[in-house]
């Protein structure tokens, strides 16, 4: 096999675009498994940014031109910046809602009742 | 035969969902989201039909010869765009309606109705046998 | 399925799983539209009537044994109706027969612009557009019949003090969205002004121009946006969306060739074109940008006027 540039810039591409992949998957898996709903948005928030990160990088370097390299880091910005924003967006509408976390108490069992009715709370 | 005509079924069926939520379900807001399933299904039916099997998107670029049938992305645009519009328009109705009547379920406007349409008759009565007595 | 929330939120997914469905096919403009007002303003517009309006539905009471029944019937009569159809993808069917060789073999002598799509709407079709834009102007209006609401003028340093108190409790949103707010307006404008050579055109950045807006409203507060977007004007821009529209015919006409025909508005036909399509589009996405907001404004504000209600009564 021929170890030119162009076959390595394949290769790198097509490693990203799988490792990509494999985070949307275990993202999705995430959902599906933890048992809290902030774990469950930690979860899917780091590794879905990362996952459309990665599946970007791949894609810029399939294709090499200078105007898709461009709009795809543009959208690759956005990303960046909009997916931790609503993730965040999300914890404090629960929090703001009266959704406590499962933590653990001072004997080291978890809080059965997790959820406060609480009017306006100071987040 | 049967694989070539798949996506009619698909359609077909996503159609009859939305038609029988329209049908079975007496609160508004599902109704409206039953329209909007069989809109999008309509949508999807008109634009399979234009799908040309190895043509590429609509945008004239050089080397392409074959492209996909442009007129019903034309008419999905505009349809598109209609079907957020009046289902804007239902919910709106929706928010008045439950201002009004105080509910959004079919059965209690429907019986609220008749209780309004039985005391109008029965006024109307009352009129016209106050008037024989006079 | 009672809880309604849930359901809005499956009715946005459906909308983006379409809009993929619809790149699958080939349609790129269809499933940006898709994409942008079906998974975006549909689920926004009916998370606000489920605030007013309920979150869960009563129990059903009649058994639907009819309606299954009518509903077996008509989609098996439907699908005997699909076995004469042509085969999916098949590239001899009478739908690519007649008019569409004509669009994609002569659009580029006719009309001048490579997006096949654009070329059909605002060129080929624009009468069909043309009545596109007036219903929805009418739908914005009919909006505004049902739910707008008279006001009295808000204190405005009421308004500040809310907003100052506000700024606290959702500092990184209110920076975030400060941030990209411009953003999304310049790419609204970018796909305003790329619709003809790309995926794109006037109801796309209609819709994307609206939705910053909604953005600005959800973290700023219905009295801030309504200072910053004057009410009045957005109406007055959404009839000169129609009026535009209305008036490059009227043009035509005056200029000796038939209405909407864009050959007699320059001296050469192909620049002609290119003007006609440039000003209707334009008129195009003013007219669905402020009925969108018109919209947004009038849900959202008559929402606040039953919240305000119901502390009055409280207190």
């Amino acid at each position: 096999m021929a170890f030119d540039i162009d076959t390595i810039v394949e290769l790198i591409s097509a490693f990203c675009l799988l490792i990509g992949s494999f985070l949307c998957i275990s993202g999705g898996v995430g959902i599906l498994r933890f048992p809290d709903f902030y774990t469950r948005m930690h979860a899917v928030g780091v590794t879905d940014t990362l996952a459309a990160g990665m599946i970007l990088v791949g894609l810029m370097l399939q294709n090499p031109e200078a105007l898709v390299v461009i709009k795809l880091v543009m959208i690759l910005l956005m990303t960046l910046f909009i997916n931790p924003t609503a993730s965040h967006a999300l914890a404090k509408a629960a929090i703001h809602n009266g959704l406590l976390p499962i933590l653990d108490d001072k004997e080291g069992n978890k809080t059965e009742n997790n959820y406060q009715e609480s009017g306006s709370s100071n987040c | 035969m049967l694989m070539g005509l798949y996506n009619y079924w698909v359609v077909v069926v996503l159609m009859m969902i939305g038609f029988y939520i329209v049908i079975a379900h007496g609160n508004l807001i599902k109704k409206i989201v039953g329209l909007t399933i069989f809109q999008t299904s309509v949508f999807i039916f008109y634009i399979s039909m234009a799908k040309v099997k190895d043509g590429t998107a609509p945008i004239l670029e050089q080397g392409t010869e074959l492209y996909s049938n442009p007129l019903p992305h034309v008419l999905i645009l505009t349809a598109i765009v209609v079907g957020i519009a009046t289902t804007a328009v239902g919910l709106a109705l929706t928010v008045r309606i439950k201002e009004a009547y105080g509910s959004i379920e079919e059965s209690d406007i429907q019986s609220q109705d008749n209780l309004i349409q039985e005391a109008h008759t029965q006024d109307a009565q009352s009129q016209v046998t106050r008037s024989q007595v006079t | 399925m009672k809880d309604l929330f849930a359901v809005a939120m499956l009715v946005g997914i459906y909308g983006l799983l379409s809009a993929s469905f619809f790149v699958a096919m080939d349609a790129v403009d269809v499933a940006f539209t898709e994409a942008s007002v079906g998974a975006g303003i549909s689920t926004l517009l009916m998370f606000v009537v489920i605030t007013m309006t309920g979150r869960s539905e009563d129990p059903v009471r009649h058994k639907p044994l009819l309606a299954l029944i009518v509903v077996v019937i008509t989609g098996g009569l439907l699908i005997y109706g699909t076995l004469d159809m042509p085969y999916f993808g098949a590239a001899d069917a009478p739908i690519h027969q007649h008019v569409a060789p004509r669009y994609i073999n002569d659009s580029m002598q006719e009309v001048g612009v490579i997006n096949l799509v654009t070329s059909v709407l605002a060129s080929y079709r624009a009468f069909d557009t043309f009545g596109e834009v007036v219903v929805i102007f009418t739908a914005g209006i009919g909006v505004l019949a049902l739910l707008s609401v008279v006001r009295r003028r808000d204190d405005d340093e009421l308004i500040d003090s809310v907003n100052d108190s506000m700024h606290e409790q959702h500092l990184i949103l209110r920076i975030v969205t400060k941030m990209l707010i411009p953003f999304i307006l310049l790419f609204s404008l970018y796909v305003q002004f790329h619709g003809d050579f790309g995926p794109g055109g006037g109801f796309q950045a209609g819709v994307i121009f609206a939705s910053a807006i909604f953005l600005y409203t959800l973290l700023f507060g219905l009295s801030t946006a309504r200072r910053v977007i004057n009410q009045s004007l957005i109406r007055l821009i959404a009839a000169i969306g129609v009026l535009l529209y209305g008036c490059v015919g009227v043009v035509s006409l005056l200029n000796g060739g038939n209405f909407l025909d864009y050959n007699v508005l320059s001296s050469d036909p192909i620049a002609g074109q290119h003007l006609g399509i440039l000003l209707i589009e334009w008129g195009v996405g003013c007219t669905v940008a402020s009925v969108m907001m018109i919209i947004f404004f009038n849900f959202a504000g008559r929402q606040e006027e039953q919240q305000q209600a119901k502390e009055k009564e409280k207190s």
